[in-house]
């Protein structure tokens, strides 16, 4: 059985609870016109967001996607910071200059930001790998692709570079069906894109993206492989987006019959059974999360209309990181000797 | 400052010798490319014998790509390390365009500045290989364009050792274009102390009174060379070596087109939206009233670099050329 505690198993729970509901939320805010730009949630993906990035620990690095607002909830990223970056306010982490799920924090919460491309995350976090191997530290990175980035170069130049390198990185491949609008079976002809680790020579599983704690135990053992040295892991979350690509989308393509299917196994309601037959939830209990994450959804919401917009002055600011040290003094440059450069015959 | 017993340093060595201070200096600093490591000779030998000095861990070979190079440089440097990429053509640069363009160049501003990238990517650039549209090309113009990206491009060893340690030290990503063509045809004594050029600051080869030539990499020469030609004429002009293409250092050129009231300036990179026309346009915009022509430009022609030595020196701006077209410049008012 899995190593967690009963507060670290109800605080799965919890954290699923919470993305869902802040993700509604935020669908609700799009749909009367109170944020900007696209909206992608993940319903459906709780399990694999939240039960992947359960199993890091301090220190290990967070790369997630687009639409993996349970990973970075499971990480600290708090909901006001979330809903602040959702209207683009000033206490946002990016403070308005980058909206989305973009959201960076390396000193006390270890996550690297997503970039609106798919596929790209990946290297920027086998860098990140690549650093804890330099240095000697037994932490690992946490890397999100969607099965559209895995046809992607990205993707395959760095499996195939982490892999060589021994790098220790994880890279969990979100299957839920769809890249945008397009079906998998219109982007390979594969079975399973856990197969494709046998091109870089490490191991690649497929996991019930579904069930949190099969998503989280296996993310663990792959996570012991990275932390001793033994190379990247590519796992396979099987699941299903049960929502349009972004919440402007009717999701018109999506046969009703598949999502009906996929509703009987909502990742939440499963894991709830799971709680309820291990006794460690029940009507009480859930009753008293779904308030707590109501709360926590208003406090967001309140904190984030009450947020400034991005003063207009600062647009330019900050561009470059300013030099920590002047290298040297400009006496020192100027007064420096010359000799004529030898160029005789430069050109023959 | 002391020089060297004039044990004059070729271009290559003075990049190699950056590299090996810096990495001396600074624990966090490491290499990664294809072949740097000591297995191989790299591109111009210029890391060889840094793996043995300091370890397969600082001195990375990486396997043949681009894009998951320089991404996974770009996340090294997020997390601390001091990566310096070596591409060993500029050419290659295309194949990494994600990843400087959309993820290192943006990445502090739009953390809003918690993180940053201190990256070097380094590659030869321009004329030099012969060899055609794939190992000759300047690819300043795609980059240039770009916010939030440096690019520095030195035309001596002093220079290439001296700007080499400042991008290293600098907490932005930073293009290095070092000149294929002055690698080994270039020495000068440097001196033994240490000394570091800031970036972003030009340099004036020669004085002049009547024009000011404004260029950068190998085509410093041909200027210097057209300038000596000019002045058996009674022309008088001067030379003005960027160093640093982005940020351009506009008062440089301000304060020279103050006195020489006119410009010319030359590439080997191709003319259209190149950086002479950013150039040009910034002189019209504050340098107006300085001007007694118009703003010149000489630069290849708007076609890919050709591969036979016939139409090579069709392509590039030369002595010749240059020298011609300040006579231009001079008549145009």
């Amino acid at each position: 059985m899995i190593d967690l505690a009963r507060d670290d198993l109800l605080g799965i729970y919890y954290l699923m609870g919470l993305t869902r509901a802040v993700e509604d939320a935020t669908r609700e805010m799009y749909h009367q016109g109170q944020i900007q730009g696209t909206v992608y949630t993940a319903r459906g993906l709780e399990a694999t967001t939240v039960g992947a990035a359960s199993a890091l620990q301090p220190g290990d690095v967070l790369a997630p996607q687009h639409r993996d607002l349970g990973a970075l909830l499971a990480r600290g990223i708090t909901p006001r910071e979330i809903m602040a970056q959702w209207l683009r306010r000033v206490d946002a982490p990016s403070q308005g200059r980058d909206g989305q799920l973009h959201i960076a924090d390396m000193a006390t919460r270890w996550v690297l930001p997503s970039t609106g491309l798919p596929g790209l995350a990946l290297p920027v976090a086998a860098g990140a790998a690549l650093a804890m191997k330099t240095r000697g530290e037994r932490h690992v990175v946490l890397a999100f692709v969607g099965d559209g980035g895995t046809n992607t170069g990205d993707f395959h130049e760095t499996m195939n570079l982490a892999a060589t390198l021994d790098l220790p990185l994880i890279c969990i491949i979100e299957n839920n069906g769809y890249a945008a609008r397009t079906p998998t079976s219109s982007q390979f002809r594969i079975k399973h894109l856990a197969d494709r680790a046998a091109a870089y020579g490490i191991p690649g599983h497929v996991v019930d993206g579904n069930d949190a704690l099969a998503v989280y135990e296996i993310t663990q053992q792959a996570a012991e492989i990275a932390r001793t040295g033994r190379g990247p892991s590519l796992i396979e979350a099987k699941t299903y987006r049960m929502q349009g690509h972004s919440a402007a989308d009717s999701a018109n393509y999506m046969p009703p019959s598949a999502l009906d299917e996929w509703r009987q196994r909502d990742p939440i309601e499963l894991y709830a059974r799971r709680l309820e037959n291990l006794g460690l939830l029940d009507d009480a209990l859930i009753l008293e999360y779904g308030t707590r994450i109501a709360q926590a959804v208003q406090d967001a919401l309140a904190f984030a209309r009450n947020s400034p917009a991005p003063d207009p002055a600062t647009l330019t600011d900050r561009l470059f990181a300013p030099d920590p040290v002047p290298p040297t003094t400009e006496d020192e440059i100027i007064t420096a000797p010359r000799r004529a450069v030898e160029r005789e015959g430069i050109w023959n | 400052m002391e020089l060297t017993n004039g044990a004059a340093t070729t271009y290559a060595q003075a990049v190699s010798d950056a590299l090996r201070e810096e990495m001396e200096r600074d624990s966090s600093v490491i290499l990664m490319g294809e072949d740097v490591g000591d297995r191989a000779h790299s591109h111009q030998a210029i890391t060889s014998g840094l793996q043995a000095r300091f370890g397969a861990e600082r001195v990375i070979d990486m396997p043949v790509t681009q894009s998951a190079l320089v991404g996974a440089a770009v996340g090294a440097a997020i997390c601390g390390l001091r990566p310096v990429v070596d591409l060993p053509d500029a050419d290659f640069l295309s194949g990494a365009f994600n990843p400087i363009v959309q993820v290192a160049a943006k990445m502090h501003w739009r953390t809003a500045g918690k993180l940053r990238v201190p990256l070097v990517i380094r590659c030869s650039s321009g004329m030099g290989a012969h060899d055609g549209p794939w190992h000759s090309q300047n690819p300043e113009g795609w980059f240039a364009h770009v916010p939030g990206l440096k690019i520095v491009a030195p035309a001596t060893p002093y220079d290439a050792k001296g700007l080499l340690k400042a991008a290293i030290r600098d907490d932005n990503p930073v293009l290095f274009l070092e000149h294929h063509y002055l690698y080994r045809r270039l020495r000068e004594p440097l001196p033994k102390e240490e000394y570091v050029i800031p970036l972003g600051r030009a340099e004036v080869r020669r004085f002049g009174e009547q024009v000011t030539i404004i260029t950068y990499g190998a085509m410093v020469y041909h200027a210097l060379e057209a300038a000596e030609t000019l002045e058996t004429e009674g022309i008088s002009a001067e030379v003005l070596d960027l160093r640093t293409l982005a940020p351009l250092d506009h008062a440089a050129i301000a304060e020279s087109l103050a006195h020489t009231h006119r410009a010319l300036i030359v590439h080997e990179d191709t003319l259209t939206a190149g950086l002479g026309a950013e150039i040009a346009a910034q002189i019209a915009e504050h340098c107006f009233t300085d001007l007694r022509t118009p703003v010149m430009r000489l630069a290849a022609p708007d076609v890919p670099y050709p591969a036979a030595t016939e139409l090579e020196a069709a392509y590039l701006p030369d002595a010749a050329r240059i020298a011609e077209k300040v006579r231009r410049v001079l008549c145009a008012g």
